[in-house]
């Protein structure tokens, strides 16, 4: 792909004038990293508070009569057991039991809002709209920004520009006014900090992000900073540790089908992952802990102490916070269980390490007193 | 000797037969955060071309490809530690290993700094 085909966000221009590096990614032009560099963000992230583009990503709000049930035809997630103005993390299935994409839905009174990735929403509206455009109507937001604001010091910060933030419950969503701008805020995120996702029009994008920026706790992190953050929280990145052909049980998201879900036929998929959750799936992904200093990187083997192949990772790097190398993968069943110890061939040389349970990093999500 | 350059972003430098090679002040910043570098072992030879190590950084991993060719008589073990310092000073203190020179004319084919500037430049374009 050319230079000339990316697609660019509201805060791209900011994003240039601010000195970013510019990457390719799900065909957008994104900033990888800014003057601060990718373990400072990241950094920052742990212990103040971020600003993070992610306007790439898929917006949609679904309205119908029957929505709560028409969508949960196509997702394992219990949304009719969520609280008006609550938000899950939730799976589209397929046929098999694969993960089409993972997302994250609200209910916004009547209607759901919905956000995808970036590297699958036109094929995830294009299916929800399929499969059940006869019962809803999906209205995808391409005139949104989304901008993230991650870390202990997200709600200080946010609250000074409207109170009622800090009283929000973790995975909640909520229609507020930032300096007269209208937006949908979330408190969730993708980084195991505390902090809020807000949807807001995109001419306004690039005031809020001014407004944010003006507060001394925040600076902006990108996209490096938000694979760092989001690898050592054991978060899973749609496309490297979770794909159509592995499955919610495989991915070790086993909570993400909810219990009034575990049906036959509930959803696309359903009688596989049942099947799985009683008989276990034949491999799982777990966290890896490389001992030394090399990283491995995504699509590093896994063997067993006698050399012979278990597994491979499928997100690797180093961890600011960890303080030291870290992976995900998949593994054989036999050898899940945390602490097990393995090798694994980086560059042609049996590393060892072991299996560790996730997250790497406590997450650190906001919980409410009276909760 | 002056400090030669190679095109993929490796610097030497020379005193008698022995070649200091490391990564330049360009590379490291394209790299960002280095976080682990991997050195050839000692007493192996290398190849002008070959991959003879990598360094890693928070983001991703990329070969270091050596601009001369002979035998490795040190590596900078003070990196293992301190990757970082392939940051704060990659032509000084960030210096990965030593070699022996067995072909000193393939220095003549590597960038003077005037050049390198020039390419990189270019690249950046």
């Amino acid at each position: 792909m050319t230079n000339a085909d990316l697609q660019f966000t509201p805060l791209h221009a900011l994003h240039r004038k601010l000195g970013a590096k510019m990457s390719a990614f799900a065909g957008y032009d994104m900033p990888v990293s800014y003057p601060l560099g990718i373990l400072k963000e990241h950094e920052h992230t742990r212990t103040a508070a971020s600003l993070f583009d992610v306007s790439h990503m898929g917006q949609a709000i679904i309205r119908g009569d029957n929505v709560v049930a028409a969508f949960e035809t196509l997702i394992s997630g219990d949304i009719e057991g969520l609280v008006s103005y609550g938000s899950r993390y939730t799976l589209l299935t397929n046929d098999q039991g694969g993960i089409r994409d993972d997302l994250m839905v609200s209910r916004l009174g009547k209607k759901l809002f919905v956000v995808v990735n970036a590297g699958c929403k036109a094929q995830d509206f294009a299916y929800i709209h399929e499969h059940i455009g006869d019962q809803v109507e999906i209205e995808v937001l391409t005139n949104m920004a989304l901008l993230a604001l991650q870390g202990p010091k997200a709600s200080e910060v946010l609250a000074r520009h409207v109170t009622t933030v800090q009283h929000m419950n973790f995975m909640s969503i909520a229609e507020l006014h930032i300096n007269n701008i209208q937006c949908l805020i979330t408190r969730s995120g993708y980084t195991g900090e505390d902090g809020y996702e807000i949807s807001l029009p995109a001419q306004d994008a690039e005031n809020l992000a001014q407004l944010l920026m003006g507060e001394d706790e925040v600076e902006f992190a990108g996209l490096g900073a938000r694979d760092s953050l989001r690898l050592e929280a054991g978060l899973c990145l749609h496309g490297s540790d979770i794909d159509p052909t592995t499955t919610p049980i495989e991915a070790s998201l086993t909570w993400v089908i909810g219990k009034s879900r575990r049906k036959e036929d509930a959803f696309p998929g359903a009688n596989i992952i049942i099947d799985q959750i009683a008989n276990r799936p034949s491999r799982k992904r777990v966290g890896i802990k490389p001992k030394g200093r090399a990283p491995a990187r995504a699509g590093t083997k896994i063997t067993n102490l006698e050399g012979n192949a278990i597994g491979v990772i499928t997100s690797g790097g180093f961890g600011p916070t960890f303080g030291g190398p870290l992976a995900m993968g998949y593994i054989n069943i036999e050898f899940f269980k945390p602490e097990t110890q393995v090798l694994l061939i980086i560059r042609g040389k049996a590393v060892p390490a072991q299996v560790i349970k996730l997250p790497f990093v406590p997450h650190n999500y906001f919980t409410s007193q009276k909760q | 000797m002056s400090m030669k350059f190679s095109e993929e972003h490796e610097w030497v430098i020379v005193e008698g037969d022995i070649a200091t090679v490391g990564i330049t002040d360009y590379a490291q910043k394209a790299l960002g955060d280095i976080v682990f570098v991997e050195s050839p072992d000692v007493g192996s030879e290398i190849n002008q071309g070959d991959e003879t190590g990598v360094v890693e950084s928070v983001k991703a991993a990329s070969d270091i490809i050596t601009p001369v060719s002979g035998e490795v008589v040190e590596i900078n073990g003070d990196l293992e530690a301190a990757p970082n310092t392939v940051n704060t000073d990659p032509t000084g203190d960030g210096w990965m290993f030593k070699v022996r020179l067995s072909d000193a004319e393939e220095l003549d084919g590597l960038m003077n700094d005037e050049e390198y500037k020039a390419h990189c430049e270019s690249v950046d374009e």
